[in-house]
């Protein structure tokens, strides 16, 4: 059984290694083999890019080699996926190279798409990538205040982002001794400051208790030199933008085919592309309307690497992905609190804790050995 | 939030129905639909799902 896992990413990773323990003796006798493809050498921590945007991590933390996380029974190989050819079970690479399977998990992710808005790119501040992260903390150093205005676009990755990094920039103002300054402003497309209710309930006396102003119902249409124009038809000032950008699934998707926006149509609970009962999709690039979080990822790698296990021997996978999602919640002064969920049952964040954060920033360090799937 | 997305994707003419069990939905889609301009098509509940169906007008 060759099992092909496209994405060296949180969910291939974790999927790998989980899939190479459960068939450690199928590996060894020959009867399974697993090989991943990757586009890059390395393995990057993205949600520590969150972090390196205010200055409390150093991009270098958020690094590995990817070969160094995968269990020695996995072939790896940095040679991205160019074509697919779900009818005939096999894809080419970049190299010209063609791998038959007879299973296929796509995970190769989704990537910020600040240039589907006119004037965002080059306006505003975002930290999706270990430069634009940079980018924003030296504009941030230079930054002597004004009004700070947070925008967000749709779908975008890590759904808690536009929170956290609200209250982050709330510290990190205030530990230059600025924030009397500093006047921040938030905004958000539906009619409510988070997506999930619970949450948003959460956030709003947090916000009037630290003096963020809000506006929801906005979606960004247009950014000039010094202000975003609203698809509602509204617009608001800013002297520093920020942005969680929208974000698209890769272009090799999209090139072939697979999903509009570069995010595949996937079974919620089986996560098999939908009419293919041997080709399977797991974290960002799925189009379920669930967050596109690591946790996401790494729960639904979870149930894909017990079912791809199970159906290799016994013949028939053995449960379904129940949505689950947990998400760290940073919630400035020091404290962090979490949402919990899953399709059936919505989060219940709690007053944020001190202890809370301290988890979080040791789940910073403790993901390499989550990765390698020990956690 | 999903129909905000999917609407990003639609072509102008295309009807998307949205299927929601968040009760902020009901007045949030409406209210939006009628702030951007677009078309609400149809509105209704089932078995305790929302169901909107909405025209990309613009």
């Amino acid at each position: 059984m060759r099992i092909l896992i496209v994405g060296g990413g949180m969910g291939g990773t974790i999927l790998a290694n989980n899939l190479a323990r459960r068939l450690r003796g199928e590996l060894k006798t020959g009867k399974a083999s697993i090989t991943m493809l990757s586009a890059t050498d390395q393995h990057m921590y993205q949600p520590g890019l969150l972090y390196v945007a205010v200055g409390k991590m150093s991009p270098d933390e958020l690094y590995r080699d990817q070969a160094s996380l995968l269990e020695s029974s996995i072939r790896f190989e940095v040679d991205p996926v160019t074509k697919f050819d779900l009818a005939g079970n096999n894809v080419t690479t970049e190299s010209g190279k063609r791998h038959d399977y007879d299973i296929i998990v796509v995970a190769t992710g989704s990537r910020p798409h600040a240039e589907g808005t006119p004037g965002l790119a080059e306006h505003a501040l975002q930290f999706y990538t270990e430069e634009d992260a940079l980018n924003m903390y030296r504009s941030l150093q230079e930054f002597e205040g004004g009004r700070v205005v947070v925008a967000v676009g749709v779908p975008h990755k890590c759904p808690m982002a536009p929170l956290e990094i609200t209250f982050m920039l709330i510290d990190y103002f205030k530990g230059r001794g600025i924030m009397d300054k500093v006047q921040m402003h938030y905004t958000y497309p539906i009619g409510r400051v988070h997506s999930l209710e619970p949450v948003a309930n959460w956030a709003v006396p947090e916000f009037e208790r630290v003096g963020v102003t809000y506006e929801t119902l906005f979606n960004m249409k247009e950014v000039t030199a010094d202000k975003v124009i609203s698809e509602e038809g509204t617009e608001t000032d800013y002297d520093l933008l920020v942005t969680i950008p929208s974000h698209k699934g890769m272009a090799v998707i999209e090139e072939n085919e697979l999903g509009a926006g570069g995010f595949i149509p996937t079974d919620r609970q089986r996560l098999n592309i939908e009419g293919h009962d041997n080709a399977f999709v797991i974290g960002d690039t799925t189009n379920l309307p669930i967050s596109k979080a690591g946790s996401t990822a790494h729960f639904e790698a979870e149930a894909l690497a017990e079912n791809i296990a199970a159906t290799i021997k016994i013949g028939t996978p053995v449960r379904d992905y129940d949505g689950k999602v947990f998400c760290f919640i940073e919630a400035g002064e020091g404290r962090a609190t979490y949402a919990m969920f899953n399709y059936q049952n919505p989060p219940d964040p709690k007053p944020p804790t001190k202890g809370m954060h301290w988890f979080k920033t040791v789940y910073n360090k403790m993901y390499w050995a989550s990765a390698r799937g020990l956690l | 939030m999903e129909l905000i997305g999917q609407m990003k994707l639609a072509e102008v003419g295309d009807e998307l129905e949205v299927l929601s069990t968040d009760k902020g939905s009901a007045d949030d889609i409406p209210e939006w639909i009628n702030k951007v301009g677009h078309e609400l098509l149809d509105s209704f509940e089932e078995d305790g799902v929302l169901h909107l169906v909405v025209k990309k007008t613009k």
